[in-house]
């Protein structure tokens, strides 16, 4: 019951979530597949945002979960920077040329 | 600084989303992707805002900024560095880094927290957050290996019912420790978990046949969102859940659709098995016809409209470029060129148009199957290159074939079918194309690549 009480505001919103999120990538064309799937994986990347909360709690002299968070941050950048590099280079592609 | 902070993460979660509806045409895509881009990097520089106010020390700080740094220098080398034929490897790879940085979130936060304080429910999150970020490290990166040839399918019973046992632990353990059966420590628990996980991802992804990749590349991508959305439940940090949720729901879409387009349930996929021919694969000895290159290079220019459907055989051959110039030396002659591209043309979902895309034919020119379907009888000559079970009209009428039931592209109905072949080889169901015996059909054996090169000579002499 705590955890019903502590998160019921993100339990509406990740219903909404589910909702708005299939509606509207329901609209994108088969061609952009492809680069809407790159994209979105670089969206998942916000992951990193959590690996940066985490590691402002970390103690200085921690070694151990400074070396795995500075690991976790380091993959969740690579994961976003790379993700919209790519995505953008694929969708320079698409545009019209001339 | 709070509320700033609140607020811009509700902008972020605004980029995501306009994001992504920009991607519903291909002319504000980019846009989009740069809306996108910049929410994550305004919800990133908020997140380190929050530093400031609290007291952190420098090395956490150091260790943070020198992880993004290299990060960000090694994404965009990566990027630029890739061949679109090898974009399916690249995403896995993102996404194995994706689920590595979900997983390591975890094992950290678990240590950070306080066992006695914390409430079930989000131990259960983390556990789950921690669960699916493993598994979509491990097995994207099998994936990637797959792809790239270096791993082969392993459909041993061995494996199968190895990866069974593992998702049977998963689920038991961590009920098991919370009755307080297994007595470690939480971070302990947690690291063993991980481990079990890791090793599931393997064995989850071996088994799958190289056809199948579209779909595993799909599933394995919305794991990491939903991961992501089970880290962002436990600090109640809404960018995260919605980033995460918009992902998922993305990657089961496009799992779905991929299934659809094969015509195979998700867990057949998973399962690595196939539907096998029922009547013991009657061969009938089929008369074809052959066709030559120059006959070919004729019938093409003599066409009002000319459509080509490329398989991933046309990726293997390098002949995209080529293609391309083949349509603006048609269309020089006023024959108008289209594109008919199936969806599991290609080793992920829209892969062949990104390909075509590279190979500058304007995206007007791609057809949709059904769109291609719709209007095939205007067609006077259809060519298809590397393609095969994607045209098997046996999948409409002999219920009978391995491949029935997949949609397919009618190019029978077109007025004549030229199709490529390097021999008479099956597709990769491995079943006999009722096609190639029809009267409208003739056959242009030899490599995609060089045929194509000589159709171009041919047509620059004509």
């Amino acid at each position: 019951m705590d955890f019903i009480n502590q998160h019921i505001q993100e339990i509406y919103f990740v219903i909404f979530c589910v909702f708005i999120g299939i509606e509207v990538i329901a609209n994108v064309p088969a061609i952009l597949h492809t680069p809407l799937m790159s994209g979105a994986n670089a969206i998942s990347g916000v992951i990193l945002v959590g690996a940066i909360i985490v590691m402002l709690r970390v103690p200085a002299d921690d070694y151990l979960n400074l070396t795995l968070g500075g690991i976790a941050v380091f993959l969740g950048t690579l994961n976003i920077s790379g993700g919209f590099f790519v995505t953008g280079r694929m969708l320079k592609m698409f545009s019209p040329k001339k | 600084m709070y509320a700033i902070i609140e607020v811009g993460y509700l902008i972020a979660t605004l980029s995501f989303l306009g994001g992504l509806k920009f991607m519903s045409s291909p002319k504000n895509a980019k846009t989009g992707n740069l809306i996108a881009a910049l929410g994550m990097v305004l919800a990133v520089v908020l997140t380190f805002m929050a530093a400031v106010t609290a007291t952190v020390p420098y090395t956490n700080l150091i260790i943070m900024l020198l992880a993004i740094a290299v990060g960000t220098v090694i994404g965009k080398r990566l990027s630029d560095k890739v061949e679109m034929t090898g974009m399916p490897q690249l995403v896995s790879l993102f996404n194995a880094t994706g689920g590595g940085c979900a997983m390591l979130l975890g094992l950290v936060e678990a240590n950070q927290m306080d066992p006695f304080t914390t409430i079930l429910g989000n131990k259960i999150l983390l556990i789950a957050g921690l669960i699916t970020g493993a598994v979509a490290l491990t097995g994207s990166i099998i994936a990637e290996r797959k792809l790239a040839g270096k791993v082969k399918d392993r459909r041993s019973k061995t494996v199968i019912l190895s990866a069974r046992i593992l998702l049977g632990l998963m689920v038991l353990l961590p009920v098991l420790y919370f009755f307080g059966i297994i007595p470690i420590g939480f971070t302990a628990f947690m690291y063993v978990l991980a481990a079990i996980a890791m090793v599931y991802g393997v064995l989850f992804v071996l088994p799958i046949g190289g056809a199948d990749m579209p779909v595993v590349i799909s599933l394995l991508n919305s794991i990491t969102g939903i991961a992501t959305a089970f880290a962002g439940f436990v600090y109640g940090n809404k960018a995260m859940i919605a980033g995460g949720i918009f992902v998922g729901a993305a990657g089961i879409l496009l799992t779905i659709l991929m299934c659809k387009a094969m015509n195979r349930s998700l867990l057949k996929v998973l399962a690595g098995t196939f539907k096998k021919s029922k009547n013991g694969a009657v061969e009938e000895a089929q008369e074809i016809k052959e066709i030559s290159i120059s006959e070919t290079a004729l019938s093409l220019s003599f066409a009002q409209k000319v459509a080509i459907v490329p398989g991933y055989g046309l990726a293997v051959a390098q002949a995209q470029h080529i293609c391309g110039q083949l349509q603006q030396l048609l269309e020089k002659r006023h024959v108008g060129v289209d594109y008919i591209i199936h969806p599991v043309a290609g080793r992920m979902p829209g892969h062949m148009n990104v390909l075509l895309a590279e190979a500058n034919v304007e995206y007007s020119h791609l057809k949709e199957m059904d769109e291609g379907n719709e209007n095939m009888e205007q067609y006077d000559a259809v060519l298809v290159i590397g393609a095969n079970d994607v045209v098997n009209p046996a999948a409409e009428n002999n219920p009978d074939s391995p491949v029935y039931g997949m949609p397919i592209i009618r190019v029978y109905e077109s007025k004549q079918v030229i199709v490529m072949k390097r021999s008479m080889g099956k597709g990769y169901a491995g079943v006999q194309n009722d096609l190639f015996a029809l009267d409208n059909c003739s056959i242009l054996f030899g490599d995609a690549k060089s045929s194509l090169q000589e159709i171009v000579n041919q047509l620059k002499l004509i």
